[in-house]
Parts: structure tokens; C-alpha cells; sequence
């Protein structure tokens, strides 16, 4: 197996969506490869770093500013309802 | 090496009945289904516009259309990925509304064929987060994704941020599987070999760069 092919499979192996046959082939081409294992690991941890990272979290007092205002307009459209609930 | 363990999801058993009420007019139901979500439709805003205020209006924006629209809603998928696929097309609209002059789809093919090959490859830290404040390590992780073009950031942050399948993912985002996937690995690589420089290990001297037949990661 070539490193092409192994970056081509990053995303299912490491999603561990494969069969085992190609799981197999990974496994032993890390086995010996130090740069697609690098690759491989450091890919993982980008993963892990984004999603467990509080990026973007919602403020609790922007979330009850978001809340209140949600809330309002729907109940102004309330009057008609939802569409095709109309009437 | 082990595969990444999938996000668990919250129980959506009874959220099907919940959507029931609101498109009944119910908007307690529906206040509900917004306190379960907004969280996650402001997170998938804000990277996608890169802009907290725009990222407001697209919150307020999607759960209104959302509710409005709950009539169309027939129950095939999942009411979070019809209400990710509102979220989605209601950011991407301030975005070109805010960038006319650069055309932002999530069809468009990324250009060159190499800009996912890696070209640094360092090994990291054991926990290279940890080096890090948290407020230095959100500023890193914000710079880094606001560099990837939006197609790829979006399919990023669907998939690995809040956990979508990749079906539901191509679903949201009304791409082929194929697509999602390739945009997917191409993000991550993209990801990786930007946040190198930040977390690589200072004292490897193993570190090797492969050749690269350009420079393709913008």
C-alpha cells in the first residue's frame, strides 16, 4: 500500500467505517510507516482538539436574549400558525 | 490506532411528538425543540459567518423559518438535520450577502489536487491543547478553521464538531456522500497541517517535510 492510498482511507479508518480486510491493510502500512503514522495521530487529535474544545459556546446571557426573541416572533406569527396548519 | 468514539446524541424519542404539537401551533413544543438546539445552530452559524452578530440572526432566523415551515417537515430525517440544512443555507446567505465579490457554495469543487497532501509531518505533544490557556487555544483553533474555505469548515464542522452521521451531513448539506467524505478529509488534513506549527513537538528532530508540487491550502 502506498501513503496515497492510506490518506485516501484516512477519513473511513479513522471514522472506523471499514471493512476488515482494508482496516488490516492500514494497520500493518502504520505499522511501518512513521510519517502516515504521524499523519494518522495528529489528524486524530485535530479531531478530538475541535470537539472537545468550548469554541463558539453559547452565553447563557446571549441564549436567553436569542430565547426571548425566538419566542416572540413566533407567537406573532402565531396568528396565521405555522404554514398549512393555517386556518 | 483506534477510531475517533462517535458523539453520543441526546434521546430524540420524544421529539417527534414534540414536533407534533408545534405544527399544532403549540409554541411551548416548540420553545422546547429551541432550547434543545440553539446551542448547536449558534455554534454551526458562527463558524460558518465567522461573525457573532451574523451568527445571531441566523439562530433567530432558522428557528423562525423552522417554525413556519413545520408544515413541510414530513419526518424522514431527523428534525435537527432539517433544522442544520435551514441553519446552514441561512448562514451561507449572510455570507455572500457580506462577501459579494467571492462566490461561496458548497458545491464548488476546492481547486488544486494537493492542497490536502501533508507537507509538514511532526509528530505532537501527548496533550499539545494543554501548552496552552484556554482563551490562547480558542483563539488558535478559531484562526485556524476561519482559514479553511466554507464548504470545507461546514462539512468540518457537521461531521467532527457536533457529530452528524455522514449521511445525515451530505443530507444537511444536499451533497453526495462521496462529497462529504472527501471534503471531510480534506479539512482535517487541512486542519492538522495548519495547527502543526502551534502544536508540533519543539525538541523532535524527526520532523520531515514531503515535497509538495505547490502550495494549494488557500
Amino acid at each position: 500500500m502506498k501513503c496515497s492510498e492510506f490518506l485516501h482511507e484516512l477519513t473511513d479508518y479513522l471514522d472506523g467505517v471499514i471493512d476488515a480486510n482494508t482496516k488490516a491493510e492500514l494497520d500493518e502500512h502504520l505499522a511501518w510507516c512513521h510519517n502516515c503514522y504521524v499523519v494518522c495521530d495528529t489528524t486524530k487529535k485535530t479531531i478530538e482538539i475541535y470537539r472537545d474544545s468550548k469554541l463558539y459556546e453559547l452565553p447563557e446571557d446571549l441564549e436567553t436574549k436569542l430565547r426571548t426573541a425566538i419566542a416572540s416572533r413566533c407567537k406573532s406569527h402565531k396568528k396565521t400558525g405555522p404554514e398549512g396548519s393555517a386556518r | 490506532m483506534g477510531a475517533i468514539q462517535p458523539k453520543v446524541s441526546e434521546p430524540i424519542s420524544d421529539e417527534m411528538a414534540l414536533v407534533g404539537r408545534a405544527k399544532g401551533g403549540d409554541v411551548g413544543a416548540f420553545e422546547e425543540l429551541v432550547r434543545r438546539y440553539d446551542r448547536n445552530v449558534f455554534r454551526i452559524a458562527q463558524h460558518i459567518t465567522q461573525n457573532r452578530e451574523d451568527a445571531e440572526d441566523v439562530v433567530q432566523d432558522a428557528f423562525l423559518k423552522a417554525y413556519n415551515n413545520l408544515a413541510q417537515f414530513q419526518g424522514q430525517s431527523k428534525f435537527y438535520t432539517w433544522l442544520v440544512r435551514i441553519a446552514v443555507n441561512e448562514a451561507l446567505m449572510k455570507l455572500r450577502r457580506r462577501r459579494p465579490e467571492r462566490t461561496v457554495s458548497l458545491d464548488e469543487e476546492v481547486k488544486t489536487e494537493d492542497d490536502s497532501v501533508p507537507r509538514e509531518v511532526a509528530d505532537w505533544s501527548p496533550n499539545p491543547e494543554q501548552q496552552y490557556t484556554q482563551a490562547e487555544l480558542r483563539d488558535i483553533l478559531d484562526r485556524t478553521i476561519h482559514g479553511l474555505p466554507a464548504t470545507f469548515r461546514t462539512v468540518f464542522v457537521l461531521r467532527d464538531v457536533e457529530g452528524l452521521s455522514t449521511e445525515e451531513t451530505a443530507e444537511a448539506l444536499d451533497l453526495s456522500v462521496p462529497a462529504v467524505k472527501s471534503r471531510l478529509l480534506r479539512a482535517r488534513l487541512q486542519l492538522r497541517e495548519r495547527l502543526n506549527k502551534y502544536f508540533k513537538r519543539e525538541r523532535s528532530n524527526g520532523s520531515q517535510s514531503k515535497p509538495s508540487s505547490g502550495d494549494g491550502t488557500r
